[in-house]
Protein backbone atom coordinates (compact mmCIF):
# COMPACT_ATOMS: atom_id res chain seq x y z
CA UNK A 1 0.00 0.00 0.00
CA UNK A 2 2.54 2.39 0.90
CA UNK A 3 4.41 2.06 -2.61
CA UNK A 4 1.19 2.03 -4.79
CA UNK A 5 -0.20 5.25 -6.37
CA UNK A 6 -3.11 5.30 -4.15
CA UNK A 7 -0.70 5.11 -1.30
CA UNK A 8 1.05 8.25 -2.33
CA UNK A 9 -1.01 10.33 -4.08
CA UNK A 10 -4.41 10.10 -1.62
CA UNK A 11 -4.10 13.78 0.01
CA UNK A 12 -4.20 15.02 -3.21
CA UNK A 13 -7.21 13.01 -4.12
CA UNK A 14 -9.05 13.90 -0.85
CA UNK A 15 -8.23 17.66 -1.36
CA UNK A 16 -9.30 17.44 -4.69
CA UNK A 17 -12.76 16.82 -3.59
CA UNK A 18 -13.08 19.19 -0.30
CA UNK A 19 -11.64 22.20 -2.62
CA UNK A 20 -14.48 21.23 -5.21
CA UNK A 21 -17.03 20.56 -2.80
CA UNK A 22 -15.70 24.00 -1.27
CA UNK A 23 -16.01 25.71 -4.56
CA UNK A 24 -19.48 24.77 -5.81
CA UNK A 25 -20.58 25.76 -1.94
CA UNK A 26 -19.03 29.29 -2.42
CA UNK A 27 -20.86 29.65 -5.98
CA UNK A 28 -24.35 28.04 -5.03
CA UNK A 29 -24.52 30.92 -2.44
CA UNK A 30 -22.85 33.68 -4.17
CA UNK A 31 -24.06 33.41 -7.92
CA UNK A 32 -27.64 35.50 -7.24
CA UNK A 33 -25.35 38.43 -5.86
CA UNK A 34 -23.16 38.30 -8.84
CA UNK A 35 -26.16 38.03 -11.44
CA UNK A 36 -27.59 41.14 -9.58
CA UNK A 37 -24.76 42.76 -9.96
CA UNK A 38 -24.44 42.44 -13.63
CA UNK A 39 -27.87 42.92 -14.16
CA UNK A 40 -27.21 46.61 -12.77
CA UNK A 41 -24.59 47.00 -14.49
CA UNK A 42 -26.65 46.09 -17.47
CA UNK A 43 -29.31 48.58 -16.66
CA UNK A 44 -27.01 51.26 -16.10
CA UNK A 45 -25.26 50.85 -19.41
CA UNK A 46 -28.58 51.45 -21.73
CA UNK A 47 -28.67 55.34 -21.55
CA UNK A 48 -25.11 55.28 -22.56
CA UNK A 49 -25.92 52.48 -25.28
CA UNK A 50 -28.88 54.34 -27.00
CA UNK A 51 -29.60 57.50 -27.56
CA UNK A 52 -32.65 59.54 -25.72
CA UNK A 53 -32.96 56.16 -23.48
CA UNK A 54 -33.50 56.52 -19.74
CA UNK A 55 -34.01 53.07 -18.87
CA UNK A 56 -35.07 49.45 -19.87
CA UNK A 57 -37.04 46.56 -19.73
CA UNK A 58 -36.56 42.96 -19.92
CA UNK A 59 -38.29 40.84 -22.70
CA UNK A 60 -37.65 37.73 -23.77
CA UNK A 61 -37.10 36.94 -27.61
CA UNK A 62 -36.82 33.73 -29.01
CA UNK A 63 -34.63 31.79 -26.41
CA UNK A 64 -32.63 34.79 -25.13
CA UNK A 65 -33.27 38.16 -22.87
CA UNK A 66 -33.26 41.40 -24.65
CA UNK A 67 -33.50 44.42 -22.84
CA UNK A 68 -36.41 47.19 -24.57
CA UNK A 69 -34.59 50.66 -24.33
CA UNK A 70 -37.21 53.70 -23.38
CA UNK A 71 -37.06 57.44 -23.26
CA UNK A 72 -38.88 59.50 -20.52
CA UNK A 73 -41.95 58.50 -22.09
CA UNK A 74 -41.79 55.03 -21.91
CA UNK A 75 -41.80 54.57 -25.53
CA UNK A 76 -39.41 52.15 -27.52
CA UNK A 77 -36.06 53.99 -28.60
CA UNK A 78 -34.04 50.77 -29.36
CA UNK A 79 -32.55 47.70 -28.34
CA UNK A 80 -29.77 46.25 -26.12
CA UNK A 81 -28.68 42.47 -26.67
CA UNK A 82 -26.83 41.14 -24.42
CA UNK A 83 -24.19 37.96 -26.38
CA UNK A 84 -21.05 36.14 -25.17
CA UNK A 85 -18.71 34.02 -26.38
CA UNK A 86 -15.34 32.67 -26.18
CA UNK A 87 -12.60 35.38 -26.55
CA UNK A 88 -8.63 34.47 -26.57
CA UNK A 89 -7.89 33.83 -22.94
CA UNK A 90 -11.61 33.87 -21.77
CA UNK A 91 -15.47 34.41 -22.41
CA UNK A 92 -15.79 37.85 -23.69
CA UNK A 93 -19.96 39.32 -22.37
CA UNK A 94 -20.68 42.36 -24.38
CA UNK A 95 -23.83 44.07 -24.37
CA UNK A 96 -24.71 45.32 -28.06
CA UNK A 97 -27.27 48.58 -28.59
CA UNK A 98 -29.12 48.70 -31.38
CA UNK A 99 -31.53 51.45 -32.65
CA UNK A 100 -35.43 51.09 -33.28
CA UNK A 101 -35.73 49.01 -36.53
CA UNK A 102 -32.60 47.25 -35.39
CA UNK A 103 -30.86 48.68 -38.51
CA UNK A 104 -28.05 50.19 -37.01
CA UNK A 105 -25.57 49.63 -33.94
CA UNK A 106 -25.67 52.10 -31.65
CA UNK A 107 -23.00 51.01 -29.18
CA UNK A 108 -20.89 48.44 -27.51
CA UNK A 109 -20.16 47.99 -24.29
CA UNK A 110 -18.17 44.97 -22.53
CA UNK A 111 -19.32 43.57 -18.95
CA UNK A 112 -16.91 41.22 -18.68
CA UNK A 113 -13.70 40.01 -20.27
CA UNK A 114 -10.50 38.41 -19.34
CA UNK A 115 -8.26 39.26 -22.04
CA UNK A 116 -4.43 39.74 -22.18
CA UNK A 117 -3.98 42.34 -20.20
CA UNK A 118 -2.36 45.65 -22.46
CA UNK A 119 -3.59 44.30 -25.75
CA UNK A 120 -6.55 42.28 -25.55
CA UNK A 121 -7.86 44.13 -22.58
CA UNK A 122 -7.83 47.55 -24.90
CA UNK A 123 -11.43 46.52 -26.21
CA UNK A 124 -13.22 47.77 -23.28
CA UNK A 125 -11.19 50.92 -24.43
CA UNK A 126 -13.85 53.69 -25.75
CA UNK A 127 -11.61 54.20 -28.61
CA UNK A 128 -12.11 50.30 -30.01
CA UNK A 129 -16.18 50.53 -28.66
CA UNK A 130 -16.74 53.28 -30.81
CA UNK A 131 -16.01 51.68 -34.48
CA UNK A 132 -18.88 49.42 -34.19
CA UNK A 133 -21.44 52.99 -33.15
CA UNK A 134 -23.11 53.81 -36.44
CA UNK A 135 -22.10 50.52 -38.42
CA UNK A 136 -25.08 49.10 -40.22
CA UNK A 137 -27.08 45.90 -38.67
CA UNK A 138 -28.33 44.40 -41.62
CA UNK A 139 -25.09 43.08 -42.69
CA UNK A 140 -22.32 41.45 -40.97
CA UNK A 141 -18.92 43.45 -39.93
CA UNK A 142 -15.86 42.24 -40.76
CA UNK A 143 -12.72 43.10 -39.29
CA UNK A 144 -9.72 45.30 -40.73
CA UNK A 145 -5.99 45.40 -39.64
CA UNK A 146 -3.79 48.59 -39.67
CA UNK A 147 -6.11 50.94 -41.71
CA UNK A 148 -9.04 52.81 -40.25
CA UNK A 149 -12.12 50.45 -41.03
CA UNK A 150 -14.94 52.01 -43.43
CA UNK A 151 -18.48 51.05 -43.90
CA UNK A 152 -19.20 47.60 -42.53
CA UNK A 153 -15.60 47.35 -41.54
CA UNK A 154 -14.23 47.45 -37.68
CA UNK A 155 -10.31 48.29 -37.21
CA UNK A 156 -8.85 45.72 -34.62
CA UNK A 157 -6.95 46.14 -31.62
CA UNK A 158 -3.13 46.27 -32.39
CA UNK A 159 -1.77 43.09 -31.32
CA UNK A 160 -5.21 41.90 -30.88
CA UNK A 161 -6.57 40.28 -33.86
CA UNK A 162 -8.29 37.35 -32.08
CA UNK A 163 -9.41 39.41 -29.03
CA UNK A 164 -11.06 42.30 -31.99
CA UNK A 165 -12.16 38.61 -34.37
CA UNK A 166 -14.08 37.09 -31.44
CA UNK A 167 -15.75 40.29 -30.59
CA UNK A 168 -16.62 40.99 -34.33
CA UNK A 169 -18.17 37.49 -34.39
CA UNK A 170 -20.13 37.83 -31.29
CA UNK A 171 -21.63 41.17 -32.55
CA UNK A 172 -22.51 39.60 -36.04
CA UNK A 173 -24.06 36.02 -34.58
CA UNK A 174 -26.40 38.04 -31.98
CA UNK A 175 -27.66 40.71 -34.22
CA UNK A 176 -28.41 38.67 -36.92
CA UNK A 177 -30.17 36.35 -34.29
CA UNK A 178 -31.97 39.26 -33.20
CA UNK A 179 -33.30 40.22 -36.26
CA UNK A 180 -34.62 36.97 -37.53
CA UNK A 181 -36.48 36.65 -34.44
CA UNK A 182 -37.52 40.26 -32.95
CA UNK A 183 -41.16 41.48 -32.57
CA UNK A 184 -42.64 42.84 -35.70
CA UNK A 185 -44.81 44.83 -33.69
CA UNK A 186 -43.07 47.34 -31.35
CA UNK A 187 -44.96 49.05 -28.84
CA UNK B 1 5.39 28.99 23.13
CA UNK B 2 5.15 25.77 21.75
CA UNK B 3 7.26 26.88 18.66
CA UNK B 4 10.51 26.63 20.71
CA UNK B 5 11.43 23.57 20.13
CA UNK B 6 11.17 23.79 16.05
CA UNK B 7 13.63 24.41 13.92
CA UNK B 8 13.48 27.96 12.31
CA UNK B 9 12.30 31.77 12.92
CA UNK B 10 9.51 32.34 15.69
CA UNK B 11 6.12 33.96 14.62
CA UNK B 12 7.14 37.31 15.66
CA UNK B 13 10.16 37.37 13.58
CA UNK B 14 8.22 35.68 10.68
CA UNK B 15 5.82 38.69 11.13
CA UNK B 16 8.42 41.15 11.25
CA UNK B 17 10.74 40.07 8.31
CA UNK B 18 7.89 40.30 6.05
CA UNK B 19 7.09 43.44 6.74
CA UNK B 20 10.27 45.33 6.03
CA UNK B 21 13.25 43.62 5.82
CA UNK B 22 12.34 40.15 4.06
CA UNK B 23 9.74 42.48 2.25
CA UNK B 24 7.96 40.66 -1.31
CA UNK B 25 8.03 43.76 -3.10
CA UNK B 26 11.51 45.47 -2.35
CA UNK B 27 13.39 42.79 -1.05
CA UNK B 28 12.53 39.54 -2.49
CA UNK B 29 11.38 41.33 -5.84
CA UNK B 30 8.13 38.86 -5.91
CA UNK B 31 4.80 39.17 -7.44
CA UNK B 32 5.93 42.39 -9.28
CA UNK B 33 3.21 42.01 -12.08
CA UNK B 34 0.80 42.95 -9.84
CA UNK B 35 3.25 45.48 -8.20
CA UNK B 36 3.22 47.43 -12.08
CA UNK B 37 -0.13 46.64 -12.73
CA UNK B 38 -2.77 47.26 -10.58
CA UNK B 39 -1.13 50.06 -9.12
CA UNK B 40 -2.19 52.91 -10.71
CA UNK B 41 -5.04 54.02 -8.59
CA UNK B 42 -4.99 52.70 -4.45
CA UNK B 43 -8.61 51.18 -4.50
CA UNK B 44 -6.70 48.73 -6.82
CA UNK B 45 -4.01 48.13 -4.70
CA UNK B 46 -5.90 47.53 -1.34
CA UNK B 47 -7.89 45.55 -3.24
CA UNK B 48 -5.07 43.31 -4.50
CA UNK B 49 -3.29 43.48 -1.36
CA UNK B 50 -6.37 42.22 0.80
CA UNK B 51 -7.14 39.52 -1.91
CA UNK B 52 -3.90 38.46 -1.92
CA UNK B 53 -3.55 38.71 1.93
CA UNK B 54 -6.44 36.12 1.95
CA UNK B 55 -5.17 33.92 -0.07
CA UNK B 56 -1.83 33.86 1.53
CA UNK B 57 -3.05 33.35 4.94
CA UNK B 58 -5.82 30.34 4.51
CA UNK B 59 -3.22 28.51 1.94
CA UNK B 60 -0.22 29.00 4.95
CA UNK B 61 -2.99 27.44 7.40
CA UNK B 62 -4.09 24.89 5.57
CA UNK B 63 -0.59 23.51 4.40
CA UNK B 64 0.64 23.83 7.61
CA UNK B 65 -2.35 21.75 8.97
CA UNK B 66 -1.54 19.18 6.15
CA UNK B 67 2.03 18.99 6.65
CA UNK B 68 2.71 15.88 8.21
CA UNK B 69 1.10 14.63 4.88
CA UNK B 70 3.20 16.12 1.93
CA UNK B 71 5.13 14.56 0.47
CA UNK B 72 8.49 15.73 -1.71
CA UNK B 73 7.27 14.95 -4.98
CA UNK B 74 3.52 16.09 -4.82
CA UNK B 75 3.97 19.27 -2.57
CA UNK B 76 4.05 21.81 -5.67
CA UNK B 77 0.43 19.54 -6.90
CA UNK B 78 -1.03 20.07 -3.57
CA UNK B 79 0.15 24.11 -3.14
CA UNK B 80 -0.95 25.13 -6.39
CA UNK B 81 -4.40 23.17 -5.86
CA UNK B 82 -4.95 25.04 -2.82
CA UNK B 83 -3.65 28.41 -3.93
CA UNK B 84 -6.02 28.36 -6.76
CA UNK B 85 -8.77 27.35 -4.57
CA UNK B 86 -8.65 30.25 -2.56
CA UNK B 87 -7.56 32.22 -5.31
CA UNK B 88 -11.33 31.17 -6.80
CA UNK B 89 -13.36 31.67 -3.75
CA UNK B 90 -11.66 35.65 -3.59
CA UNK B 91 -12.30 36.16 -6.76
CA UNK B 92 -15.80 34.87 -6.27
CA UNK B 93 -16.40 37.43 -3.21
CA UNK B 94 -14.97 40.30 -5.14
CA UNK B 95 -17.62 40.06 -7.57
CA UNK B 96 -20.24 39.46 -5.58
CA UNK B 97 -19.35 42.52 -2.96
CA UNK B 98 -16.98 44.59 -4.36
CA UNK B 99 -18.27 44.36 -8.45
CA UNK B 100 -16.72 47.58 -9.93
CA UNK B 101 -12.83 46.91 -8.31
CA UNK B 102 -13.76 43.21 -9.57
CA UNK B 103 -14.34 44.44 -13.12
CA UNK B 104 -11.39 47.31 -12.71
CA UNK B 105 -8.72 44.36 -12.28
CA UNK B 106 -10.23 41.90 -14.49
CA UNK B 107 -8.06 38.90 -14.98
CA UNK B 108 -5.24 40.16 -12.01
CA UNK B 109 -7.17 38.18 -9.16
CA UNK B 110 -7.35 34.89 -11.20
CA UNK B 111 -3.65 35.81 -11.67
CA UNK B 112 -3.02 35.75 -7.90
CA UNK B 113 -2.55 31.93 -8.61
CA UNK B 114 1.00 32.38 -10.33
CA UNK B 115 1.44 35.32 -7.76
CA UNK B 116 5.63 33.62 -6.48
CA UNK B 117 4.84 35.40 -2.64
CA UNK B 118 2.12 32.12 -2.10
CA UNK B 119 4.07 29.65 -3.44
CA UNK B 120 7.27 30.62 -2.26
CA UNK B 121 5.88 31.06 1.61
CA UNK B 122 4.08 27.55 1.71
CA UNK B 123 7.73 25.92 0.27
CA UNK B 124 9.70 28.64 2.90
CA UNK B 125 7.74 28.43 5.87
CA UNK B 126 4.06 26.91 6.20
CA UNK B 127 5.66 23.61 4.90
CA UNK B 128 8.17 23.44 7.71
CA UNK B 129 6.44 25.12 10.55
CA UNK B 130 3.69 24.94 13.05
CA UNK B 131 0.00 26.63 12.32
CA UNK B 132 0.83 29.56 14.24
CA UNK B 133 4.12 30.69 12.78
CA UNK B 134 2.91 30.19 9.64
CA UNK B 135 -0.47 32.17 9.82
CA UNK B 136 2.15 35.17 11.32
CA UNK B 137 4.20 34.23 8.65
CA UNK B 138 1.74 35.11 6.12
CA UNK B 139 -0.03 38.13 7.71
CA UNK B 140 3.70 39.75 7.70
CA UNK B 141 3.98 39.25 3.77
CA UNK B 142 0.77 39.92 2.83
CA UNK B 143 0.78 43.18 4.97
CA UNK B 144 4.18 43.66 3.34
CA UNK B 145 3.28 43.02 0.04
CA UNK B 146 0.32 45.41 0.78
CA UNK B 147 2.34 47.75 1.76
CA UNK B 148 4.62 47.67 -1.72
CA UNK B 149 1.48 47.68 -3.55
CA UNK B 150 0.19 51.23 -2.11
CA UNK B 151 3.20 53.07 -1.62
CA UNK B 152 3.85 52.74 -5.65
CA UNK B 153 0.55 53.18 -6.20
CA UNK B 154 0.82 56.41 -3.49
CA UNK B 155 3.00 57.89 -5.63
CA UNK B 156 1.36 56.73 -9.57
CA UNK B 157 -2.36 58.19 -8.12
CA UNK B 158 -1.53 61.57 -7.00
CA UNK B 159 0.72 62.27 -9.15
CA UNK B 160 -1.73 61.06 -12.49
CA UNK B 161 -4.79 61.67 -10.73
CA UNK B 162 -3.88 64.20 -8.63
CA UNK B 163 -6.26 61.99 -5.48
CA UNK B 164 -5.56 60.16 -3.20
CA UNK B 165 -8.14 57.02 -2.75
CA UNK B 166 -10.01 59.22 -5.13
CA UNK B 167 -12.93 56.89 -6.57
CA UNK B 168 -13.74 55.64 -3.06
CA UNK B 169 -13.11 58.63 -0.43
CA UNK B 170 -12.70 61.61 -3.11
CA UNK B 171 -9.40 63.05 -1.62
CA UNK B 172 -7.71 65.40 -3.49
CA UNK B 173 -4.17 65.85 -2.97
CA UNK B 174 -3.05 68.32 -5.60
CA UNK B 175 -5.86 71.28 -6.54
CA UNK B 176 -7.65 71.34 -9.87
CA UNK B 177 -5.43 73.81 -11.37
CA UNK B 178 -5.08 75.21 -15.37
CA UNK B 179 -3.12 73.55 -17.59
CA UNK B 180 -0.06 75.98 -17.69
CA UNK B 181 0.15 76.05 -13.72
CA UNK B 182 0.00 71.80 -13.37
CA UNK B 183 -1.61 69.29 -15.14
CA UNK B 184 -1.63 65.28 -14.11
CA UNK B 185 1.60 63.65 -14.93
CA UNK B 186 -0.45 60.60 -17.30
CA UNK B 187 2.14 58.63 -17.80
CA UNK B 188 2.12 58.17 -14.62
CA UNK B 189 -1.28 56.17 -15.09
CA UNK B 190 0.11 54.32 -17.68
CA UNK B 191 2.97 51.23 -17.68
CA UNK B 192 6.12 53.11 -17.94
CA UNK B 193 4.84 55.08 -14.56
CA UNK B 194 4.82 51.70 -12.88
CA UNK B 195 8.07 50.58 -13.82
CA UNK B 196 9.80 54.00 -13.04
CA UNK B 197 8.00 54.34 -9.59
CA UNK B 198 9.05 50.59 -8.80
CA UNK B 199 12.40 51.74 -9.84
CA UNK B 200 12.94 55.14 -7.95
CA UNK B 201 11.02 53.66 -4.84
CA UNK B 202 13.58 50.57 -4.62
CA UNK B 203 16.52 52.93 -4.91
CA UNK B 204 15.30 54.92 -2.18
CA UNK B 205 14.40 51.44 -0.08
CA UNK B 206 18.01 50.27 -1.23
CA UNK B 207 19.74 53.56 -0.37
CA UNK B 208 18.25 53.94 3.33
CA UNK B 209 18.96 50.35 4.34
CA UNK B 210 22.55 50.57 2.82
CA UNK B 211 22.95 53.71 5.15
CA UNK B 212 21.24 51.95 8.58
CA UNK B 213 23.96 48.86 8.03
CA UNK B 214 27.05 51.29 7.69
CA UNK B 215 25.72 53.68 10.78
Amino acid sequence: MKGSYIGQAWPVIVLGFFFGAALAGVHAALSPRIAANRLNDTLSQIPALIPGATRGAPMEVGNQIVYRALDADGSTVGWVLPAGGQGFADRIELLIGLDREARAITGLYVLQQNETPGLGNRITEKEFRQRFAGQSAQAPLSVVKGRVGGAGEVEAVTGATVSSQSVVGIVNGAVAQFRRERPEATP
Amino acid sequence: MSDRGNDGPTPVERFIGGLIPENPVYRQILGICPSLAVTNSMEGALTMGGAALFVLLCSNVLISLIRPLLKPHLRILIFTLTIATFVTIADRFLAAFLYDMSKQLGPYIPLIIVNCVIIARCEICASKQSVGTAAADALGQGLGFALGLMSIATVREILGFGTWFGKWLGWRVIPTAPAEVWSPWIIMILPPGAFLTLGLLLGVFNILTARRKSA
